[in-house]
């Protein structure tokens, strides 16, 4: 082994596992370790689960001593954003008010998918509350911190999930993207991110915020690590009604095979204006690495982004519409604000945005018969500190919590696949994001330009200095 | 009263007692300027063409 463990990648870990060079006991020993002297100053974990994961380590050591093959994730630590049951903990969901819940019975379905690739769940993970949120910030845990500069944030509300692999405390982490959850985080941490297609992965034993918009993807420092656990992950589930029926689709292979045939092109529109120079630079050196000299345009992405705002603020009120009753003041200000106020929008605002959602995705299915894969920015700016509230795009002064999503709201509102890859620039400690989007389906395609950037050195994701 | 005559004011006296909430102190500022951006946001959606016929998106299927 080349670098300390919490530096390997799953994929490097696993090999070693399966090698003898090092046993998963050790891997969860010393991940452990990482985390008691690191997780002070990230606020990324928010639950340790050190029992049980010794455990698994131990069931996965003594296979390997019995000949028994190993799981494609085998001895890669992982964790969850705390909106994931986890047998035996209350789903908190980044809330005060939920800590009071029973202890789940079980673990989410994609839990125990990854467990079944003998992956081992180490903990969960801070967030936003209730997933209400861009920054990371959180009123009752205190803030998720950026590895890279601990002043900033993380982004959210995958908050923690962002914080405890670019810090290097698990290989790989879940969390949910509506908005921009995924991706954004993914953009201010410097790490790879995947937001599968709407109706992809089974949202089953996580609690919801918009039904309509909710996506759960895993994030990881290497593109393959976030292949092989994408591929863990799929499947039908019952227990999953918005789930669509879609067969197994693995990608670990397709991902290697280069740019061949791909037709890719750049959004323009909306999506060439609007964030710092810095987010459009960024979709300038992928587009240069790519070859890329075709721009398209999603008409009437600003209509879009105000549905998926509006849909968001309506479920999301009436998700919490008790709560916000009986239990007001036991939540974030900031979050109860905005729900407050989306229990007051008219219904038909919401069946308009609904009806909107669906014309803007015939059209963007005609836009992709001629394109493979398209580019875009994944945040207006890097990781504003922690603590700011506004900032100023375009020279308009706007509200950062409601206003990272920017670029990720027209994308993820028709429910697109996209991988978050982020990009460096020399002398600047944080990093930023571009998305590359694909049609429905076709993670595989996003995955797989994700992994050319990767394998060119155009996208990295170190682990953070500050960690 | 914002420039398209959308008095938030009043809206949120309106609902406050339909919805059985109670505004927490300091929230209304707060709550007046998210109801200010979606009604701006909900411009752009309601003032867009589409037919009678065009279906939302969601499907529920029995």
């Amino acid at each position: 082994m080349k670098a300390p463990l919490h530096a390997l990648h799953a994929h490097e870990l696993r090999a070693a596992v399966v090698g003898g060079e090092v046993s998963a006991r050790e891997i969860v020993e010393a991940a452990l370790a990482r985390i008691g002297a690191v997780n002070p100053r990230l606020g990324a974990f928010t639950d340790v689960t050190p029992e049980r994961a010794l455990a698994k380590a131990d069931e996965i050591d003594a296979r390997r001593a019995r000949g028994e093959k190993l799981g494609p994730l085998a001895g890669a630590p992982f964790a969850v954003k705390n909106l994931f049951d986890v047998e035996g903990l209350p789903t908190r969901a980044g809330s005060k008010i939920n800590r009071e819940r029973a202890p789940a019975r079980c673990d989410a379905t994609l839990i125990a998918r990854m467990e079944a690739a003998d992956a081992i769940l180490v903990g969960a993970l801070n967030m936003g509350e209730y997933a209400y949120d861009f920054t990371g910030e959180n009123a009752h845990d205190g803030p998720s911190r950026n590895p890279h500069d601990l002043a900033h944030m993380t982004g959210g509300s995958s908050g923690g999930s962002g914080a405890a692999v670019a810090g290097g405390l698990a290989p790989v982490a879940l969390g949910s993207d509506t908005n921009g959850s995924i991706r954004v985080p993914s953009s201010l941490c410097g790490i790879f991110g995947l937001k599968p297609t709407y109706g992809r992965l089974s949202r089953a034993g996580s609690f919801p915020f918009v039904a309509s918009l909710d996506h759960l993807g895993p994030f990881a420092r290497s593109v393959v690590d976030l292949a092989a656990s994408y591929d863990a992950m799929q499947g039908a589930d019952p227990d999953d009604p918005a789930q669509s029926p879609r067969a197994f689709e693995p990608v670990a292979h397709a991902i290697e095979a280069g740019l061949d045939g791909l037709r890719i092109a750049r959004l323009g529109g909306y999506f060439a204006h609007g964030g710092e120079p810095e987010a459009h630079e960024a979709v300038d050196r992928v587009a240069r690495a790519l070859n890329v000299e075709r721009t398209v345009e999603f008409p009437e992405a600003e209509r879009a982004r105000a549905s998926a705002y509006l849909i968001t603020m309506v479920e999301g009120a009436a998700l919490h519409a008790g709560r916000l009753r009986t239990r007001a003041l036991d939540f974030d200000a900031d979050v109860r604000d905005r729900l407050i106020a989306g229990a007051m929008l008219p219904g038909g605002w919401v069946v308009k945005a609904q009806k909107l959602r669906r014309w803007y995705r015939d059209r963007v299915l005609e836009i992709f018969r001629d394109v493979d894969v398209v580019l875009a920015p994944a945040t207006p700016t890097r990781a504003p500190r922690i603590g700011q509230k506004t900032f100023v795009l375009d020279g308009q002064e706007m509200l950062v919590r409601p206003n990272m999503g920017l670029f990720t709201q027209p994308i993820s509102f028709i429910g697109l696949p996209v991988c978050a890859v982020p990009l460096w620039t020399d002398g600047e400690r944080l990093p930023i994001g571009v998305q590359v989007i694909a049609p429905p389906w076709r993670e595989d395609l996003a995955l797989r330009v994700a992994r050319v950037l990767e394998r060119a050195g155009v996208a990295r994701a170190p682990v953070g200095a500050a960690a | 009263m914002t420039d398209s005559g959308f008095d938030a004011d009043a809206l949120i006296d309106a609902m406050l007692p339909l919805l059985g909430l109670a505004l927490p102190e300091g929230s209304r500022p707060v709550v007046k300027l998210h109801l200010e951006t979606a009604e701006r946001l909900a411009r752009l959606v309601v003032a867009f063409p589409l037919d009678d016929e065009s279906e939302p998106a969601p499907v529920f299927t029995p």
